[in-house]
């Protein structure tokens, strides 16, 4: 077995170089077209990085013209800037009047833990109503497939205030906004969770049932082995192979569904700053932020190709 | 070619009197109810099995086999409702187990532990996502007959039983990286590992290649000696007459003849056993329909100094795998094909015959050598210049609904090559196509169906008939009747016989069913690992096979008695 | 949140022969058909459902809950809410078909070229794809809004080019499907030119389901405009689109939760109602149906 393991690592780590090329191929595609993006916009070059017109004397303009090469030509300026965004350099944002990067990540943290409680909550629901629900009578699969398909089509906005409404302002059983401690993350982590179970819920379970519907669940069968034991020990990790193709969309559900859920409980976040940046114009922070999103979206989809990697063995022997 | 099997404490348990019946089955219904009414899939089946002893139940698909086989388990499907007047087992205990209304729960005490049961096509019968040792195992820890301490060496154990060298390695692969063989005797060890008495086996051998099967089949015969009994589910005739002791022939949900092995295949007492016999194709029905009654048309041979139609000359095909080696699937392949002849080519999986007709069609470019049709080349072309030509080299592969345009009614994919020559007129084309189902013995009525809703072999007399419409002068036939039970077999066999004679169509015909390419062939090529390994009229290559490959393959076929 | 990508599921089992019946997923087609034609005509003709005009301003009666009086009950200017939603059908509806159009259009142009092109285009054409597909949906919108500024037909833009990289992908691994398939490569052996058969079996077999995808994808753009509406980054008061009243009634989310609740209500059995729509045409059309 340690062999075995050994090998897998070595494997690994040979499958993970060129998709570095990736990573780096997404990030400057992320930095040409944020470039690209600033540029269109109509207007005079300095007030936009400023954040609006006779924001800054003249001794700051010149720095600024100085800094991003705004009176050079378009090439050299985008090769600085492309310089600038590798380096993590994306200026200071005129709004905080902070670094970016430290901007983004103080932010970041607490739209990290509702993110992770949202993932976490929606992943207990969802295997718990697969499991249960797999192969199981028509009537109860319909009402819930009924339900799951509502949640997907509500607008996570909704969901939101419906929680607020009900268990912040009629039951009080929830502070309304706030940032501290665990009462004020569990509506959003809800509110954000519900849509999220939902598709997992429909993947997993037509995973799974696809899965059992297969040979070799016949064969667990005749070996004795319980329903249960099927499911659980056979058929998720077939199921979880199906989950795995959906990240893209499960990463943009939680972003945008970050945005909106802070938004309505008033909590503070990457999605309160992206909020503020776009309508301020605050075009450095702006920039760094779809940066890191796409650094984020790239390396949580090559973590989850190596997942796949180490669930599905089959995928192995095309890379030896 | 048997393989030594480890014959360890394994064995059932001697002190049980033959007299008694391991597995006992009396009057055995099983009804599915449906919306359009009740479905009898078996109808009042009785039979037994001795320990020691392996029962054969042959029959087409839709007699009821595989549903009698789940019965006894159990997993007919959760709406079937199974009746008996007895469906008994011996258990390990001695005393007699009531396989009728069990509790879930005392199901789960029964299969695998009482009965193994084996499916076909161990690729998608193990889990491909577990090692073949945790396989293995699941059924001992399932039934808690070992501490976890000792699996590993009764894994191992029951690995080398079933004859697969390198235990300790195999255990920790995954079934794909096992060998077809192996994969399947890995799944037999599986179903053996609670040590149970009776073993089901539904079509263990069905997905393998000759060579392999014969392997496999030793293993049953092996676990038969040792002392268990054995239920082998088979469409295969022949099959059934190399291993059992006995077969009970099932037909329409009833079992229409029960007897040793060697009893009913040569003096058989009912009509179905003896068309089905008839309808097996083979040397000795050369000649001769396979299913229709009559006189079959005399077979002119082609003589030799014809002119050649397909000339295939020295042509190798290589492609390049993802990791960067390259895999040569035809290696300096010359043949040739002349006006009105059968060229039967025969090979295992992975011997290149399909390539063979892929490049045949030019659906594939040689990188080496070149093919010709009527002399002029046909693999140089451009496709623009070959497009005209394509009419005349048509063909029909193993699964027809994949040839088909999804959308596209009977009628409609008749019709596709009828508009292709600018037939204007509707009325001309209608009557042709009248004509080509005709030809195939459809049923006008199916014009306006989708071949979804289709037979096999029905899908299959379409794609002929698509096939004819152009009038070629070459059909390549991929592995056509490899999908199609025994009897439906034999009448799509005779369509091209028919075919052969009139309109004189001339075939390039790969199976890898060797009784099938005697019966329908001219002369034969047998093909190995990218080679023509061999080359002759059908007598000569059967009759006095000159290479040891070929000799390998026809000794490995199962024959039926009184067939050479 | 995409209900795009779970509206594949029929579409894969349909094409791989799993034949598994989903008979939750063709249920009545009535009520959903009858939601959709009461929107149209809401779209069209305002008035057969609402004697109110949408911006009459009634200061006697502002932020007024549900009444027979008035059935969505009353906004801070004491607007009819009910009446705004019911104007608000053709501008929100509008950006949702409009943006889907544009997400369409760009998708299939870009999704077929990189299944079709030649093969140094199609690589170059496939990363590019990839890039694209980075990026959330939301922020991509978010971007455009930022270079274009806010109002309805900016909005319709950033939720369109937003969806463009998704839909692409989608084209893309259809054509793939059709065009690695056994039948393309059997009418060759037929004689078929590559035209007729790019024209009568690729285009056709692959356009059917995507028509149907994008009907549903006609939901899941007015589910991201009303979102981007709701962030204030979309339509902005005084225009009665829904998301914009959704925008509107945050403010009184405390005293008066049904200005945001019921306009959220009707956006979302807008969505349910076509989606719901679109997934009985996949049935259909995996069952062969559909002509």
């Amino acid at each position: 077995m340690r062999a075995s393991t050994h090998n897998l690592a070595h494997k690994l780590v040979r499958w993970a170089f060129p998709h570095l090329g990736v990573i780096l191929a997404v990030l400057w595609g992320a930095a040409t077209v944020t470039f690209v993006a600033v540029k269109l916009i109509p207007g005079d070059p300095v007030s936009i990085l400023s954040g609006g017109e006779n924001v800054v004397d003249q001794a700051e303009r010149a720095v600024l013209i100085q800094q991003y090469g705004l009176d050079q030509p378009l090439g050299v300026q985008y090769g600085r800037y492309l310089g600038h965004a590798l380096a993590g350099n994306f200026g200071k944002s005129y709004q905080y009047r902070q670094p970016v990067i430290s901007v983004i990540a103080e932010a970041a943290v607490p739209t990290l833990q509702l993110a992770s409680a949202a993932i976490l909550l929606a992943l207990c629901l969802a295997v718990a109503n697969a499991l249960a629900t797999a192969g199981g009578r028509r009537g109860l699969r319909t009402v819930l497939s009924g339900f799951e398909l509502a949640l997907l089509s509500t607008p996570v906005y909704w969901i939101s205030i419906v929680l607020l409404t009900l268990f912040s302002f009629r039951l009080h059983w929830f502070p309304v906004t706030g940032n501290d401690g665990f009462a004020s993350l569990a509506l959003p982590a809800i509110a954000l969770s519900l849509p999220l179970a939902a598709l997992l819920s429909q993947v997993l379970r037509d995973g799974l049932e696809e899965a059992l519907s297969q040979p070799f669940a016949l064969t667990v069968r005749t070996r004795g082995v319980s329903e249960i034991a099927l499911r659980v020990r056979h058929g998720l990790r077939h199921a979880a192979l199906a989950v795995s193709t959906l990240t893209g969309t499960l990463l943009a559900g939680i972003l945008g569904g970050s945005i909106l859920t802070e938004t309505v409980f008033g909590r503070s976040g990457i999605g309160q700053i992206t909020l503020q940046a776009i309508k301020t114009r605050d075009m450095p922070l702006v920039l760094g932020l779809v940066m890191m999103s796409a650094l984020v979206f790239v390396v949580i989809n090559l973590v989850v190709d190596a997942l796949y990697l180490i669930i599905d063995p089959r995928l192995r022997r095309a890379k030896a | 070619m048997t393989v030594p099997i480890a014959e360890t404490s394994h064995e059932a348990d001697p002190l049980m009197s033959p007299a008694v019946p391991l597995l006992r089955v009396e009057g055995l219904r099983v009804v599915f109810p449906t919306s359009q009414g009740r479905i009898e899939a078996v109808r009042g089946v009785s039979f037994a099995i001795e320990p020691g002893e392996i029962l054969a139940l042959v029959g087409q698909s839709g007699s009821g086999k595989s549903v009698t086989a789940r019965a006894l388990v159990g997993l007919a499907g959760p709406r079937a409702q199974v009746d008996a007047s007895a469906m008994t087992i011996v258990g390990h205990d001695g005393g007699v187990v009531d396989l009728l209304r069990l509790a879930p729960s005392a199901w789960r005490a029964v299969r695998g532990r009482e009965i193994g049961f084996v499916l076909q096509d161990a690729q998608v019968s193990l889990d491909p996502l577990r090692t073949v040792g945790r396989e293995i195992a699941e059924p001992i820890l399932a039934h808690r007959l070992l501490p976890k301490t000792g699996i590993a060496a009764e894994v191992k154990l029951l690995l080398a039983r079933v004859g697969i060298p390198d235990p300790d390695i195999r255990a920790a692969q995954y079934p794909h990286e096992l060998s077809g063989g192996l994969r399947q005797r890995a799944l037999i060890a599986s179903a053996l590992a609670a040590r149970p008495r009776l073993l089901i086996a539904d079509e263990p051998t069905t997905a393998l290649d000759v060579t392999v099967q014969q392997q496999v089949l030793s293993v049953f015969e092996g676990l038969a000696r040792a002392g268990h009994g054995v239920l082998l589910i088979t469409h295969d005739l022949a099959v059934a007459a190399q291993v059992a002791d006995r077969i009970a022939v099932m037909q329409d949900g009833l079992i229409v003849e029960n007897g040793p092995t060697r009893r009913v295949l040569t003096m058989p007492s009912q009509v179905y056993t003896q068309r089905l016999m008839a309808a097996v194709p083979g040397a000795a029905t050369r000649g001769h329909w396979l299913a229709a009654t009559g006189a079959a048309p005399a077979r002119e041979t082609v003589a030799s100094d014809q002119p050649p139609l397909l000339e295939v000359d020295d042509v190798s095909v290589s492609f390049r795998r993802p990791n960067g080696s390259t895999l040569d699937a035809l290696a300096g392949v010359s043949l040739v094909i002349r006006l009105g002849e059968t060229l039967g080519v025969v090979g295992e999986s992975g011997s290149g015959k399909t390539t063979l007709g892929k490049v045949a069609l030019a659906l594939r470019q040689p990188n080496r050598g070149e093919v010709r049709f009527e002399g002029q080349p046909w693999s140089g072309l451009s496709e623009s210049a070959r497009r005209p030509l394509r009419r005349r080299i048509q063909t029909i592969v193993q699964d027809p609904l994949g040839s088909f345009d999804p959308r596209y009614t009977v009628e409609r994919i008749i019709e596709q090559p009828l508009c292709l020559r600018g037939d204007r007129d509707r009325a001309a084309r209608r009557h042709r196509i009248a004509e080509l189902i005709e030809l195939v013995s459809l049923s006008p009525k199916l014009l306006a169906r989708r071949p979804e809703a289709l037979s096999g072999g029905q899908r299959q007399r379409v794609s002929i008939a698509q096939a004819l419409a152009s009038e070629p002068d070459l059909l390549v036939c991929d592995e056509p009747v490899s999908s199609l039970d025994v009897m439906t077999q034999a009448q799509v066999l005779d369509l091209l016989v028919a075919l052969q004679v009139r309109p004189r169509l001339a075939m390039l015909f790969i199976s890898h069913d060797l009784g099938v390419i005697q019966h329908v062939s001219h002369r034969i090529a047998v093909m190995e690992a990218g080679r023509i390994v061999e080359t002759g009229t059908v007598a000569e290559v059967f009759d006095d096979p000159q290479r040891p490959y070929t000799r390998r393959l026809l000794g490995a076929v199962p024959r039926l008695p009184g067939r050479c | 949140m995409s209900v795009d990508e779970s509206a594949l599921w029929p579409l894969r089992s349909s094409t791989s022969g799993a034949g598994r019946r989903h008979p939750w997923r063709a249920p009545g087609l009535l009520l959903p058909l009858a939601f959709v034609l009461f929107l149209v005509a809401a779209m069209f003709a305002p008035e057969w459902f609402t004697a109110l005009a949408p911006d009459a301003i009634d200061t006697d009666a502002i932020l007024q809950p549900p009444s027979p009086g008035h059935w969505f009950g009353t906004d801070e200017l004491g607007r009819d809410l009910f009446c705004r939603v019911i104007y608000g059908t053709s501008e929100s509806l509008t950006i949702g078909v409009g943006a889907m159009a544009i997400a369409c259009l760009g998708g299939i142009s870009l999704g077929t070229a990189a299944s079709l092109a030649p093969s140094i285009v199609r690589k170059l054409l496939v990363r590019l794809i990839d890039i694209l597909l980075a990026f959330p949906e939301l922020l991509l919108a978010l971007l455009v809004i930022a270079v274009l500024g806010r109002g309805p037909v900016n909005t319709l833009f950033a939720v369109g080019l937003s969806h463009i990289a998704g839909y692409a992908r989608l084209v893309r691994s259809q054509v793939l499907l059709v065009k690695l398939s056994g039948y393309v490569e059997h009418a060759v052996t037929l004689g078929e030119h590559r035209w007729t058969i790019i024209i009568r079996h690729i285009v056709p077999n692959t356009i059917r389901p995507l028509m149907i995808l994008a009907t549903i994808g006609v939901g899941t753009s007015v589910l991201a405009a009303s979102s981007l509406s709701f962030l204030g980054l979309g339509v902005v008061p005084p225009e009665a689109e829904w998301g914009a009243l959704l925008a509107d009634g945050r403010n009184f989310i405390e005293i008066a939760p049904w200005l945001s609740l019921l306009p959220a209500t009707v956006v979302a059995i807008s969505v349910i109602s076509i989606t719901l729509l679109g997934r009985r045409l996949q049935v259909l059309l995996a069952r062969g149906d559909v002509p």
